[in-house]
């Protein structure tokens, strides 16, 4: 081992330290600050050990790229985070098909079999990461529309360019003539073409997974990329990075109840239409008295929980939000906020929006936590959120939500619901929460409403 | 390096990284990753080598553009994580 694969182990660890330090709040600044030193010893590391270092051409790519990429970063609100996050991962994929593209035209008559394989891999990847991101970015950005597009034939589409992609990849790896150039720019267009046939089938709440596997690929195509060009950093950087996107990928696949095939599938879970009757199995309180005015519910509340969801993110009510929580904390209530893991487009998204307002994080709840908090709730508030907070989930069999985790919010003593219409949420299952009797209905913007109840 | 160190290499990386990101909590989950789509710019290091050993116009003009890209998502994924983090940060300060 030589010096650059030693130092190249030791940023790899700091990069991992710098993870490690993200598992909480307060030491995650100093985490991302590390790694992103790490990546800049990586820089100069690489300039400096290949002599490279004094060629204009590298830094005025670099300067134009950073200039960019800081400007982006300043002026992206956050609620254009998911769409941020699938830009940018666009761009890593693109990277590393464009690297590989290089390593091909630049030498490969003197490339052992193992690099020829991985750089068609990585242009492969890459070139499906770039495109799948771009169609993630603008679905996300509603530049184009949200629903699952689905085209004529389009799973043999998908399985056409999937063959003729191996087809291409075995020969780009035996093929030693010229024809190189032209069997890999053809696997990059195609595997461009895959990437948005692929992309554009997925509906707007099956986001959250896609830009996570997405993530996962970027990471992947990084890693492959570094075997071709045999740099380690590359490689295990590249590595941890889709070890991460795996494991998101999973956590929403598990939050969402679906299989990772079926959103890869393109199935739309409102496919599986449920033809039962889903009944309100509402708990019989309060039968007797007359139902309670929304003033009187949120005078009496001591305890009160909030459930954002994605309709929060897009009335953009979170500053509402903080005033509402505000106004109740200062009437003496204790307010907590429970997020379903796959609330909004993307892992994480309402903790971001929240913060974005200064709700302290401790008052930020995940689901196994706050569960157990519902029964003794007297108010809960739900803002924009409708899978996520239906009971038939427990109950109701044969619906796509059926086994899904939820929160339990019918167990609290009041819920008023601020959504904007009763309609079934992405599931197209009915929810029976609208019709109990403790559940209060404020149709409309959740801007608008919460003003109501912020006043 | 030979092909069966780098595939360790990439096989205790996946293991260690998905050991320490399992432990990352939801609530960070959108900047941890934002942050290791930052890190995936790492592709840049192979940009930057590729582009100065290229001997072609064609692999030059290619790699300077994979050059820029890679440095958008380096910085951009950065400073966009650290901006974010310091929202969670700040809440903590307030709270004392």
């Amino acid at each position: 081992m030589g010096v650059y694969e030693i130092v190249a182990i030791i940023l790899s660890l700091l990069v991992l330290l710098g993870i490690k330090l993200m598992s909480s709040p307060k030491t995650a600044v100093y985490g991302n600050q590390i790694s992103a030193l790490s990546m800049l010893s990586a820089i100069i590391l690489v300039l400096v050990y290949n002599e490279i270092i004094s060629m204009p051409l590298l830094w005025v790519a670099i300067l134009i790229g950073g200039i960019i990429g800081y400007i982006i970063a300043k002026k992206v609100n956050m609620i254009q985070m998911p769409q941020m996050v699938a830009l940018l991962n666009g761009l890593g994929g693109g990277t590393s098909a464009i690297v590989a593209l290089v390593e091909i035209f630049e030498r490969y008559e003197n490339m052992i079999y193992f690099e020829r394989i991985t750089s068609q891999l990585a242009l492969i990847v890459g070139g499906i990461t770039l495109s799948g991101s771009l169609i993630a970015a603008a679905k996300l950005d509603r530049k184009i529309p949200q629903k699952p597009v689905v085209l004529k034939g389009h799973s043999i589409l998908l399985n056409i360019s999937l063959i003729v992609l191996c087809v291409l990849a075995i020969f780009g790896t035996l093929n030693n003539y010229s024809m190189i150039d032209i069997i890999s720019i053809s696997a990059l267009f195609i595997s461009i073409l895959f990437g948005i046939l692929f992309s554009i089938r997925v509906g707007g709440a099956d986001m959250p997974i896609t830009i996570s596997l997405l993530n996962s690929c970027s990471g992947l195509a990084g890693a492959i990329c570094g075997f071709t060009i045999g740099d380690p950093l590359l490689v295990s950087v590249g590595a941890i990075v889709g070890a991460s996107g795996i494991i998101l990928t999973q956590i929403m696949c598990k939050a969402m109840n679906r299989s990772l095939m079926d959103v890869l599938k393109g199935s739309h879970i409102a496919d599986k239409t449920f033809t039962g009757e889903i009944i309100a199995v509402s708990v019989e309180r309060d039968t007797q008295e007359e139902k309670k005015s929304v003033h009187d519910i949120l005078q009496e509340a001591k305890k009160v929980i909030i459930v954002p969801g994605y309709g929060m993110a897009l009335a953009q009510a979170q500053y509402l939000v903080k005033q509402l929580t505000d106004k109740l904390e200062s009437e003496g209530k204790d307010v907590k906020f429970a997020i379903h893991p796959v609330a909004g487009r993307m892992p994480g998204h309402m903790n971001v929006l929240l913060a974005e307002v200064d709700i302290p994080y401790e008052k930020l709840w995940d689901m196994d936590n706050i569960n157990p908090e519902f029964e003794e709730t007297d108010l809960t508030i739900v803002i924009g959120a409708c899978d996520v907070v239906n009971p038939a989930a427990s109950y109701a069999e044969g619906t796509p939500i059926y086994g899904m985790p939820v929160l339990d919010v019918d167990k609290s003593k009041y819920v008023i619901v601020c959504n904007m219409d009763t309609k079934p949420g992405y599931s197209g299952v009915e929810n029976p929460l609208y019709n109990m009797n403790n559940v209060t209905m404020l149709l409309g913007n959740a801007a608008e409403t919460l003003k109501k109840l912020a006043e | 390096m030979s092909p069966i160190l780098l595939i360790l290499v990439f096989i205790i990386a996946t293991f260690l990284g998905y050991k320490v990101i399992s432990e990352v909590p939801t609530l960070l989950h959108t900047p941890l990753m934002s942050g290791t789509n930052a890190i995936s710019g790492v592709t840049l290091l192979g940009a930057l080598v590729s582009t100065a050993f290229a001997a072609s116009n064609k692999s030059k003009t290619l790699g300077f553009i994979a050059i820029v890209l890679a440095t958008i998502n380096l910085v951009g994924g950065f400073a966009v994580t650290d901006r974010m983090l310091k929202m969670f940060k700040k809440k903590e300060a307030v709270n004392k």
